[in-house]
């Protein structure tokens, strides 16, 4: 079972690496990168901790291979720089911080969503609360933050 | 700590304590540069998975790891056959009674529940390690096995209590009362097990040197774990350390020690490695407890002005880990002629419960405060006014006094700010459309507790000060809070303090639990504060010389008499001082005593008022949480931001316990069946509404500032207030958690 060459761009930075095909995207972010700042929670897609933005689109590190994104771009939370992260801070975001950093991706990646036109099974013309509400929920906080991390994202519209 | 020093915090003009300060902690947080356990780098790092026993009780007859051994990258796989052994604990480690945390891991052929570790797989990869351990291949030889909590229910057995925790309670004649009473309700209930999910998972990195061990964990009581390490692995104290500096949620899973950690540490230990074992999701259901089931029965007999002539609470509930208080309201909510309180437990052959947020209150109180609706119900009253009418101005038990109680304020000012009085009584005649609508209303409580803490708190030449204290930061604020307690009581600028934390090396804090952490850790800042203010008086020239201590006012960055004073930095350059240090030790025998003490002359307790509405879809019966408000009496608030949050999580997870969460057991054969967060339904953004926190803010007059403690009383109340808007809505009383749709068609 050989290994597979491929690149991509972390953060804007190019990496070259030799990955297993089995390797998951996360894995490889977390132990092979050493870029820890996205999660691992449930290894399975069903909490969102893992969310990284690929060439803008928010996904599942988890369950994503490595090899899938060669020559994709990349953005952790170490290579966000967005209002929303001071926006969490003021609100109240979070409280034990390991569901942060995907959910600052994924609602990233949710304004961007919405932004071009993609629908939700709230329906609702803009973006209201309810809205957030469901395009968010594929992040589990267990700390019970929802309602700062509506407000953070409500600040940055 | 005395009252004296308690008193003497107090004095202390309040300048940051109550501010909603942002946590301290944040940038780390929203930028990923917080470092958790599994995210410590080593090099030459060796990654472990876990292999499951798949029957509940038996004897391994065989195990073959060759296949595993021959994957590439396998360094070792360790078993009953070849691990080393782990030591046994003493009778004096608290360890020891927690059933399912003393089990002698990978050093016995014996199997005690579905899904104990049996072997562990160490590789270079993680990737390598889980694909191994899959490959293990183990048979047994089945024992008999005690599996099904509702089969055994009738075999349960009275629960010894303590001086802390009490399991039962007379008070005249309750059954007699119940018989002659003209109005009562006798209902059972049922609560599922659950889980805790932090959404981080239980992980450890460890590192042998020697025979020091150094250990990243992901633990809710630092100090704890390493007397544990040390004792199981023959090592002295001072050679191990724990470091923890940021845990992501805890709740109660990460108070004992549970086999990955050992697991970890042995594991390195064999290998000489540093060894990762970071827990699958489905890991964490198979060796970390969570909330036993339990049944319960409430009785309450009425005259017909509503006063409650019998109040009988009972409860059957596992055995293992901590027993809970599931019957603790009931000791102190109601003034009931008549009181029968008994405690039980049931022995099964499954992984053993935990203390999982406010273990037995959360679950007590749904019991307790439906019952009490249900009884409204009956009477044709307004629930808050039945709960009004049996109000006790002492402890009904125990005739003592409370030191706070506020439930009448915290009722007037919900019942005002939710629109209480809007609600029809009528069931189901608050209709919108498809929704049917209710509201419901449910006290919440949880006991107080204050924990022995020791800190030290350093000021510099420049005036800024250092506390350290092994504190845990789960997501409560710990530094940001102490930080402004100190701010405080030293008269200095927020921005001046800095906060150490997670780390057993600093001096051992309480651990993170029973909503004692930062009333526990304040008591021993304050009281270490007030020896440094001592220790720098003493070095001060004039006009602060020959001054008492107690003339003396610590503010604006040092202190003062009257109109004059001096800075911190001019005192200790005056006496040519680089820095001014006080140390407070943890004391447990002047624990005990106060403990002791202090229970004999009050009952000390957070509680508060929960208000829910709900929207029941009349044709599927689900269920939706639209409107939520708590006012809450937790004394003194430290950090308005954090306390807020805090109290608005244990809500959310009470939403959870009420609507959606249950871990579901196969009773053929002891095996979690839903050991995920896809199968595990923790609520999502989708289903929380605007959660209003209002809290009164009134500091308890027997604890230092004024501390009641914030992290479980939320959750409290929650599942009994969804059910009674849920009765109010369709007409039905669900008696069974969580209340799922098919409970209502």
């Amino acid at each position: 079972m050989g290994v597979t060459q491929i690149r991509m761009k972390v953060n804007g930075v190019t990496e070259s690496l030799d990955v297993e095909p089995w390797a998951s995207l996360l894995d490889t972010l977390r132990e092979r990168l050493g870029l820890t700042g996205t999660k691992k929670g449930c290894d399975q897609g069903a909490c969102g901790a893992c969310t990284v933005l690929a060439d803008g689109v928010r996904i599942n590190a988890c369950l994503a291979l490595a090899v899938q994104y060669d020559g994709s771009e990349i953005t952790t939370v170490e290579g966000v720089d967005h209002p929303l992260q001071q926006a969490f801070v003021r609100h109240d975001g979070f409280q034990c911080g390991y569901c942060t950093p995907g959910q600052i991706c994924s609602a990233i990646g949710m304004l961007a969503e919405h932004a071009a036109g993609m629908p939700s099974a709230v329906g609702a013309s803009g973006l209201t609360e309810d809205e957030i509400r469901e395009r968010m929920s594929g992040n589990l906080c267990r700390c019970g933050a929802y309602n700062g991390i509506l407000d953070a994202i409500k600040e940055v519209l | 700590m005395s009252t004296e020093v308690a008193e003497a915090g107090r004095a202390e003009a309040v300048r940051q304590v109550g501010r909603p300060a942002d946590r301290f902690d944040a940038p780390e947080k929203v930028t990923g540069r917080a470092k958790y356990a599994a995210e410590f780098p080593y090099p030459d790092l060796a990654y472990a998975a876990l292999v499951h026993s798949t029957v509940a009780r038996g004897r391994i007859t065989a195990l073959d790891a060759g296949a595993a051994r021959a994957v590439r990258g396998v360094i070792e796989v360790l078993t009953h056959e070849n691990a080393p052994k782990m030591r046994p604990l003493s009778r004096l480690n608290l360890g020891s009674f927690v059933k399912g945390t003393n089990v002698d891991y990978l050093g016995t052929d014996q199997v005690h529940w579905n899904g104990q570790p049996i072997a562990v797989v160490v590789a270079e990869t993680p990737e390598a390690a889980r694909h191994a351990a899959s490959l293990v291949r183990v048979t047994y030889e089945e024992l008999p096995a005690k599996l099904d909590f509702a089969a055994e229910e009738p075999h349960a057995v009275p629960q010894k209590g303590n001086a802390i925790m009490r399991s039962a309670a007379d008070k005249g004649d309750a059954h007699a009362a119940l018989a002659a009473a003209p109005v009562k309700v006798d209902l059972r209930f049922t609560t599922p097990p659950q889980n805790h999910n932090a959404i981080e998972p239980h992980a450890t990195t460890a590192f042998w040197q020697g025979d020091r061990l150094t250990v990243h964990d992901t633990t809710q009581s630092i100090a704890f774990l390493r007397k544990h390490l040390a004792m199981r692995f023959g090592v002295p104290e001072r050679n191990v350390r724990v470091l923890a500096p940021f845990v992501g949620g805890g709740f109660g899973g990460k108070g004992m020690v549970w086999a990955g950690t050992l697991l970890a540490v042995l594991a390195a230990r064999a290998t000489g490695r540093p060894v990762r074992l970071a827990l699958t999701r489905e890991s964490v259901y198979h060796t970390v407890g969570g909330r036993t089931p339990t049944v319960q029965r409430v009785a309450l007999g009425a005259d017909r002005d509503g006063r409650l002539t019998a109040l009988i609470h009972t409860s059957v509930a596992r055995s293992g880990g901590m027993p809970g208080q599931v019957t603790a309201a009931s000791r102190h909510l109601y003034a009931a002629e008549t009181v029968h309180l008994r405690q039980s437990l049931v022995d099964l052959d499954l992984l053993p419960p935990t203390a999982m947020r406010a273990p037995g209150e959360a679950i007590g109180t749904f019991a307790l405060e439906a019952a009490v609706d249900e009884l409204a119900w009956e009477l044709g009253v307004d629930p808050i006014e039945l709960r009004m009418r049996n109000e006790p101005e002492r402890d009904p038990l125990t005739g003592r006094a409370f030191s706070h109680r506020m439930l009448r304020e915290a009722y007037a000012l919900g019942a005002e700010r939710f629109g209480w009085r809007e609600r029809d009584p009528r069931p189901g005649a608050m209709r919108d459309g498809r929704w049917l609508v209710g509201m419901g209303v449910a006290t919440a409580y949880h006991p107080s507790l204050i924990m022995p803490a020791a800190a030290t708190v350093r000021l510099g030449a420049d005036g800024t000060v250092l506390v350290r204290c092994g504190l845990h930061e789960i997501g409560v604020g710990a530094a940001t809070a102490q930080a402004q307690i100190a701010a405080d009581a030293l008269g200095v600028p927020l921005e001046s303090v800095r906060v150490e934390v997670g780390d057993s090396d600093l001096p051992a804090g309480p651990m993170a639990g029973g909503s004692a952490q930062t009333a526990s850790a304040a008591a021993g800042v304050l009281a270490a504060c007030d020896k440094l203010k001592r220790q720098v008086l003493a070095l001060a020239g004039p006009p602060l010389r020959g001054r008492k201590p107690e003339e003396v006012q610590a503010r604006d960055g040092g202190l003062h008499v009257g109109g004059s004073g001096m800075t911190y930095a001019e005192i200790l350059a005056g006496a040519g001082r680089d820095h001014v240090e006080a140390a407070v030790k943890a004391g447990w025998a002047r624990f005990l005593a106060r403990t002791a003490r202090d229970g004999r002359r009050w009952v000390r307790a957070a509680s508060g008022a929960q208000f829910c509405e709900v929207r029941v879809d009349a044709d599927t019966g689900e269920v939706r949480v639209s409107r939520w408000l708590g006012v809450f009496d937790v004394g003194r608030v430290v950090n308005a931001k954090t306390a807020a949050s805090q109290l608005r999580g244990g809500i959310v997870m009470g939403i959870g316990l009420a609507l959606s969460e249950q871990t579901l057991v196969d009773p053929r054969t002891g095996r979690v069946v839903n050991p995920s967060l896809a199968e595990y339904h923790v609520p999502v953004h989708a289903d929380i509404p605007r959660i209003d926190v209002h809290y009164l803010d009134d500091p308890d007059p027997t604890t230092p500032l004024g501390l009641l403690g914030v992290g479980e009383v939320g959750i409290t109340g929650v599942a009994a207030a969804v059910a009674n808007a849920v009765r109010h809505a369709t007409g039905r009383r669900v008696l069974d958690l969580p209340i799922t749709l098919d409970k209502l068609l």
